[in-house]
């Protein structure tokens, strides 16, 4: 090891530039074996690196049921992401932080310049936490922010020929892509087809009518209250010339895969550009599912009464353990996507939460970090 | 001889012993269902205390060549640490605060302030501690490889040293932390097992590194530049040094009160492969003991006062063992089985007391294996040519006949044969 890294050690993994990491190594050498910051964040919440966090510092209604949160992130937050990416929102309920992923709905420049994100939240019907975030968030609560990701995001500068289509609150990563093409300014051939019960339920509507009218998209809305379901043959009246566009498209499972099936068929898979929406529980009461490996990519197909330690193993990854028996914290990993349930007490833990792998089994398709 | 067949030694049948860790699993799922706020407040203030004294504490060791200033300092660092250690520490790594799902305070990520690197530790202690409880040459936590804590480890004349090695062992203790998981006794041939304990032996390094650096290079250096005096630098490293002994010294007497007081048993290896979920319980409640505590006592050890319930549920906050004690006592008395526990002083004198007579040879000693205070064993009551121990329940009373009125004839019967 260089004496660098040496240096480095105690920070590695904390957010942050080069020069504030170097105070902060510095200062760790007293503070051993926490960081500085876990005591600055005493004083405020928003002064640690180590775990972003964030401030509400609004809560807007969009629609009757969903509402537009703007967060102040603190130390090491990074501004840099891309129109389209989410984040990971960590809420304090009963004691609890739990976690969700949401797209980032503010337009970089704007989020840079008023050092702010902001996200906007559907509350879901059976959402414990969306209706949470809708309806019982208040203006000064802290939140854990993990940083912006995701595949999802348009090239820049975008293709000649752009179809947008979203269902829901699909939209949501879609109207962050638009205000970032509002505010370049170049004019592309852009189509917005966006699905939704009726008029009152669409998000952001007189926004995306006002961006048909300056003539950034052509926006083509489906109420399926009035118009009936948006299904492959509605799409080619809607868009005749949808296969000669790369298109963004998120919305629930069904509606991404009726799209799949319509690139699929003309063998065009390569324009679609998906994001679906993260489910906000298992399906409930589900048995078993395929467990990935997310580091490896192994796959394997697990039962309801099968441990996914014992999964793991079957599939040849090098899962940790100690005990077996749900009392060493040994097996410990991170549940990256879907749903897990607790055999010991039938509790279930969903993605951003670890898991005790020698103790839960898959409630459904899941991914682990391991 | 220690206990070999559980339930017999408990008087239980199997569908007891089942029985008894249903009810237990009963008491888990309640808590489990009721964590919540309140508990979440408990942490984080526990948290900021410590914090809080911590800070305090290196406040005042900066001015420590001041007697006072030198004496408040370290007090207040050894109670900063004992807390960081005990309550936070200890418990975090158990995974009690999981739950939470806070990223800072989990089990995976929790590092704490002694020279044993955490993930050492939560092998040593979480794994082969908690799951192999009192089983002899499984659990190194009997007798740390260093104590003869049992009779069942034949004496051999550096045991004559027994009491010289534990006061060392406590005045040092977080060096024999730092040292449990290297298990330095053991050959080792592989290739792999010698690279591991290279490994091993570097974390280790780089650990007490940064401990001892901290306090005996760094905080010193500071408080000589501010006083601009070496002494004062003397000072502080010394009066941190009084804080680890007294962190040392006080964590070491809270575990050995949970399992070497007299009545806390040792096991054998046998059937330890196919063991049931409630006969493991048994060997918790059989193998730990507590000591009796007010509010404060029960924090500063962590709850670790309440060593039998923590053995039974070790991932449960320890702001609940308290209530958990009250519902184990009542299944003690429902199964007739002994609940071990005693005033501190007590408790941790029968410790030393046992670790005394144990620097003798058998020979010396009055007791047998089979039935000695800190070591019994299923034959203890086969003594007068019993075949078998049978699960009972008396007619009269309709009380179920276990352990613990057994062990009561027993003495009993001791009694009268002595004044006979
Ligand atoms: S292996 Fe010990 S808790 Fe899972």
């Amino acid at each position: 090891m260089s004496w660098r890294e040496r240096f480095e050690a105690p920070v590695a993994g904390v957010a942050g530039s080069k020069a504030t990491n170097w105070v902060r190594a510095a200062a760790a050498r007293i503070t051993t074996p926490l960081l500085p910051d876990d005591y600055l964040h005493l004083l405020n919440p928003l002064w640690s690196a180590r775990e972003l966090r964030g401030k509400v510092v609004a809560v807007t209604p969009v629609t009757a049921d969903s509402a537009t949160i703007v967060i102040e992130p603190g130390w090491g937050f990074s501004f840099d992401y891309h129109p389209g990416q989410y984040i990971g929102i960590g809420v304090l309920v009963e004691g609890r932080w739990t976690w969700r992923s949401y797209s980032l709905t503010s337009e970089p420049a704007g989020s840079a310049a008023e050092r702010t994100v902001a996200i906007t939240v559907k509350a879901m019907p059976e959402g414990f936490l969306s209706s949470h975030l809708v309806n019982g968030l208040k203006p000064g609560t802290v939140v854990r922010l993990a940083a912006p990701a995701g595949e999802f995001v348009l090239p820049d500068p975008p293709p000649a020929k752009l179809l947008f289509a979203t269902a829901g609150s699909g939209v949501t990563p879609i109207i962050s892509m638009l205000r970032t093409m509002a505010r370049r300014g170049g004019r592309v051939d852009a189509v917005l087809v966006h699905s939704a019960p009726d008029e009152d339920s669409v998000l952001f509507v007189d926004e995306l009518r006002r961006f048909a009218a300056d003539g950034l998209i052509d926006l083509r809305l489906r109420l399926t209250g009035v118009d009936g379901r948006l299904d492959a043959a509605s799409l080619d009246e809607l868009v005749p010339d949808w296969g000669d566009r790369q298109t963004w498209a998120c919305g629930p499972g069904g509606f991404i895969d009726m799209l799949g099936g319509m690139f699929d068929d003309r063998g065009i898979r390569s324009r679609l550009h998906v994001e679906r929406f993260a489910l906000e529980r298992g399906a409930a009461g589900a048995q078993g599912g395929t467990v990935t490996f997310g580091r490896g990519g192994k796959k394997i197909e697990a039962d309801g009464a099968q441990t996914l330690l014992e999964a793991g193993e079957e599939a040849g990854v090098l899962m940790p353990f100690g005990c077996r028996m749900g009392i060493c914290q040994s097996c410990v990993v991170m549940l990256d996507k879907g749903c897990v349930r607790d055999l010991r007490t039938g509790v279930e833990h969903v993605e951003g939460e670890r898991v005790q792998t020698c103790v839960t089994a898959a409630a459904g398709d899941c991914t682990l970090d391991v | 001889m220690a206990i070999a067949d559980i339930p017999e030694y408990a008087h239980l049948t199997g569908a007891d012993v089942e029985a008894l860790g249903a009810e237990l699993d009963a008491i888990r799922a309640d808590i489990e269902a009721d964590r919540g706020e309140r508990d979440a407040r408990y942490l984080r203030n526990t948290i900021r205390l410590q914090r809080g004294l911590e800070f305090t504490g290196r406040m005042l060791t900066m001015g420590a060549s001041r007697r006072s200033l030198w004496w408040a300092g370290a007090g207040t660092l050894g109670v900063a640490k004992i807390i960081e250690n005990m309550e936070l520490g200890h418990n975090v790594m158990h995974g009690q605060w999981d739950w939470m799902n806070d990223p800072e305070v989990h089990s995976t990520s929790w590092e704490w302030d002694n020279t044993g690197p955490s993930a050492h530790w939560k092998h040593t202690h979480n794994y082969i501690h908690h799951k192999y409880t009192n089983v002899l040459g499984m659990d190194d936590d009997v007798g740390y490889g260093l104590l003869r804590v049992t009779r069942d480890q034949r004496w051999r004349p550096f045991y004559l040293g027994n009491i010289a090695y534990n006061t060392l062992l406590a005045v040092f203790f977080e060096y024999g932390v730092a040292a449990q998981h290297l298990e330095l006794g053991k050959k080792r041939k592989t290739p792999e097992a010698k690279a591991a304990l290279k490994r091993d032996l570097a974390d280790v390094g780089r650990k007490i590194g940064r401990q001892v650096g901290k306090d005996y290079v760094l905080a010193p250096a500071i408080s000589g530049v501010l006083n601009r005096s070496s002494r004062a630098a003397r000072k502080t490293a010394g009066a941190n040094l009084l804080a680890n002994v007294i962190r040392n010294l006080w964590t070491n007497a809270v575990i050995f009160c949970g399992h070497f007081p007299d009545g806390a048993e040792k096991f054998t290896k046998a059937d330890m492969d196919n063991e049931t979920q409630g006969q493991w319980y048994l060997r918790q409640m059989l193998g730990s003991a507590n000591f009796r505590c007010g509010p404060t006592l029960a924090f500063m050890s962590g709850n670790l006062s309440y060593q039998i319930e923590h053995h039974l549920f070790p991932d449960l906050p320890s702001n609940r063992l308290a209530e958990i004690s009250v519902r184990v006592r009542a299944l003690c008395e429902k199964y007739d089985l002994p609940y071990t526990t005693g005033s501190f002083p007590v408790q941790y004198a029968k410790s030393w007391r046992t670790i005394a007579k144990l620097s003798l040879p058998n020979k010396y000693l009055k007791d047998t294996a089979d039935d000695a205070p800190e070591t019994a064993s299923e034959r203890r009551f086969r003594a007068d040519g019993e075949p078998r121990l049978v699960s009972s329940v008396d007619q009269r009373t309709g009380r179920r006949r276990g352990l613990k009125s057994a062990i009561a004839d027993n003495r009993e019967r001791r009694r009268e044969r002595a004044s006979a």
